[in-house]
């Protein structure tokens, strides 16, 4: 989940990391107040879940507390990338020397965190490692093993930072890695990380996301924030049929079928296991499907889950048929996930043999499947069939050739 | 009413005892079975659910519970 800046920077202020004086305002009274609390000069910041806030005019300065108020205004009723902002955040202009980056994300590849450092801070990362790669340093580190200061220090040095100023990116750098493992952060960026006339170092602007499956375990700090449960903070705002999954989702404790996410195809998906539902859903594309949807299912859902994401995912406007595919599953059972899409066709008045493309779904119970999908027809396939191939099956019938 | 794939036949002297309804609601991880005003009652929306465990048989008479896969017109037990 994501976080606005204004909660970012109380994440990192929370870590001990030092930033500039601001304050968060939802109405141009409030942001005349914050700026005269400040004093001086104040960079007026929109307050939305979206890139791309400075071209948008999400991001303006000013020289006076009225300044900062008339700015607000117009900030307030200016939507960024389909989001109209929560608010703005006031925030003190400092005199910058220059600008360092500094970021923790999460490597799926290596499964650890890697922490980044470059010294051309305040662009984009992924643009300074493609036109400079030798002002990004990085390095993996343990999510078990407690991170030291000397792992920061070797990073920043790498990059010929020395003296005064290493000592003091040592202290902030090393605390950005700590807050990215205490609030299980799949990304924690500074930037730009600011180094003042002065010498000091400063954050100059944050951005936070947090592992969702971790809201339970950060409650506390969620609740400091003023995050509540229902707030998805998702990229954008759930469709109705996304909703209609989570709903088929909480219907009752057992397995999971949901995390539905809409496309456009014409190629429904009910698909799961340990990571097979990306792999299968990037199978059917890649033999020129169009994916109706994403979901997961897996943990041996009930009939009754199986049969209403079934359900869903066939009734949903333009999908012609199901692909009724996972890895496979010691945890849930074939014959369960079988009665559940086959129930979903008869229920609707489909004929199951037709309207399901394939059903791959190797794994516990599969004779007791197999014997169901014979009964009503339906073309199956078992571990002898890679995904791939199960993939490239599905797409085949749906493009109306031969399987 | 039998389900879409799953249906039970109970014999209908044990359908009365109030004893092996209260067992039989007791084991069934899917609550396929309701002790009733008249005994036992099959919950006919959960049928499907039946997850094949057989704990319903063991815990009744011999012959008391039969599991029919309306599938394949296999019965438990066999």
């Amino acid at each position: 989940m994501r976080f606005f800046e204004y909660e970012s920077r109380a994440v990192v202020a929370r870590a001990g990391i030092p930033v500039t004086r601001h304050g968060f305002a939802k109405t141009a009274d409030e942001a005349r107040r914050v700026a005269e609390e400040i004093g001086g000069p104040v960079v007026v910041k929109s307050q939305v879940l979206s890139g791309g806030r400075m071209k948008a005019g999400g991001v303006q300065f000013a020289d006076s507390p009225e300044e900062a108020a008339r700015h607000t205004e117009r900030i307030l009723d200016l939507e960024i990338g389909g989001h109209m902002p929560r608010g703005v955040l006031v925030d003190s202009r400092a005199a910058v020397a220059r600008e360092y980056y500094a970021g923790v994300v999460w490597d799926g590849t290596r499964k650890r965190p890697v922490l980044l450092f470059s010294d051309m801070g305040g662009i984009d990362i992924e643009q300074v490692a493609a036109d400079h790669p030798d002002h990004v340093a990085r390095m993996h580190f343990s999510t078990r093993v407690p991170f030291q200061d000397w792992q920061a220090k070797q990073l920043v040095a790498s990059l010929g930072v020395t003296g005064t100023a290493l000592n003091r990116l040592t202290p902030i750098v090393a605390r950005l890695a700590r807050l990215f493992l205490e609030y299980d952060m799949t990304l924690a960026e500074i930037n730009p990380l600011g180094e003042l006339e002065d010498g000091s170092f400063v954050a100059l602007d944050a951005h936070m996301d947090m592992e969702n499956e971790a809201r339970s375990r950060q409650r506390a700090l969620l609740h400091e924030l003023g995050v509540g449960d229902e707030e998805t903070r998702q990229a954008r705002e759930a469709t109705p049929f996304e909703l209609a999954g989570e709903q088929v989702d909480a219907q009752d404790h057992r397995g999971v079928a949901g995390n539905v996410t809409e496309f456009d195809g014409d190629l429904g998906l009910v698909i799961g296991a340990g990571g097979g539902s990306l792999t299968l859903f990037d199978a059917v594309r890649a033999h020129g499907g169009r994916p109706a949807n994403y979901c997961e299912i897996g943990g041996n859902p009930s009939v009754l889950k199986a049969c209403g994401l079934a359900k869903l995912v066939l009734t949903k406007p333009g999908v012609d048929k199901i692909a009724v595919m996972m890895s496979i599953v010691s945890n849930t059972r074939v014959d369960i996930v079988a009665r559940g899409v086959v129930k979903a066709c008869l229920e609707l008045g489909f004929d199951p043999a037709e309207k399901i493309a394939i059903f791959r779904i190797p794994g516990a119970w599969e004779e007791e499947g197999f014997k169901i999908l014979e009964r009503y027809g339906v073309q199956y396939a078992d571990r002898s069939v890679s995904l791939n191939e199960a993939a490239r099956r599905a797409v085949a019938r749906v493009q109306g050739g031969v399987a | 009413m039998p389900g879409t794939f799953i249906d039970i036949v109970i014999d209908s002297t044990a359908g009365a005892d109030p004893e092996l309804a209260r067992k039989l609601t007791e084991v069934c991880p899917v609550d396929i079975f309701r002790a009733g005003e008249h005994g036992l009652e099959l919950v006919a929306e959960h049928l499907d659910e039946c997850v094949l465990c057989q704990l319903c048989i063991n815990a009744a008479p011999a012959g008391a519970v039969r599991i029919v896969k309306l599938y394949s017109g296999e019965t438990l037990p066999a």
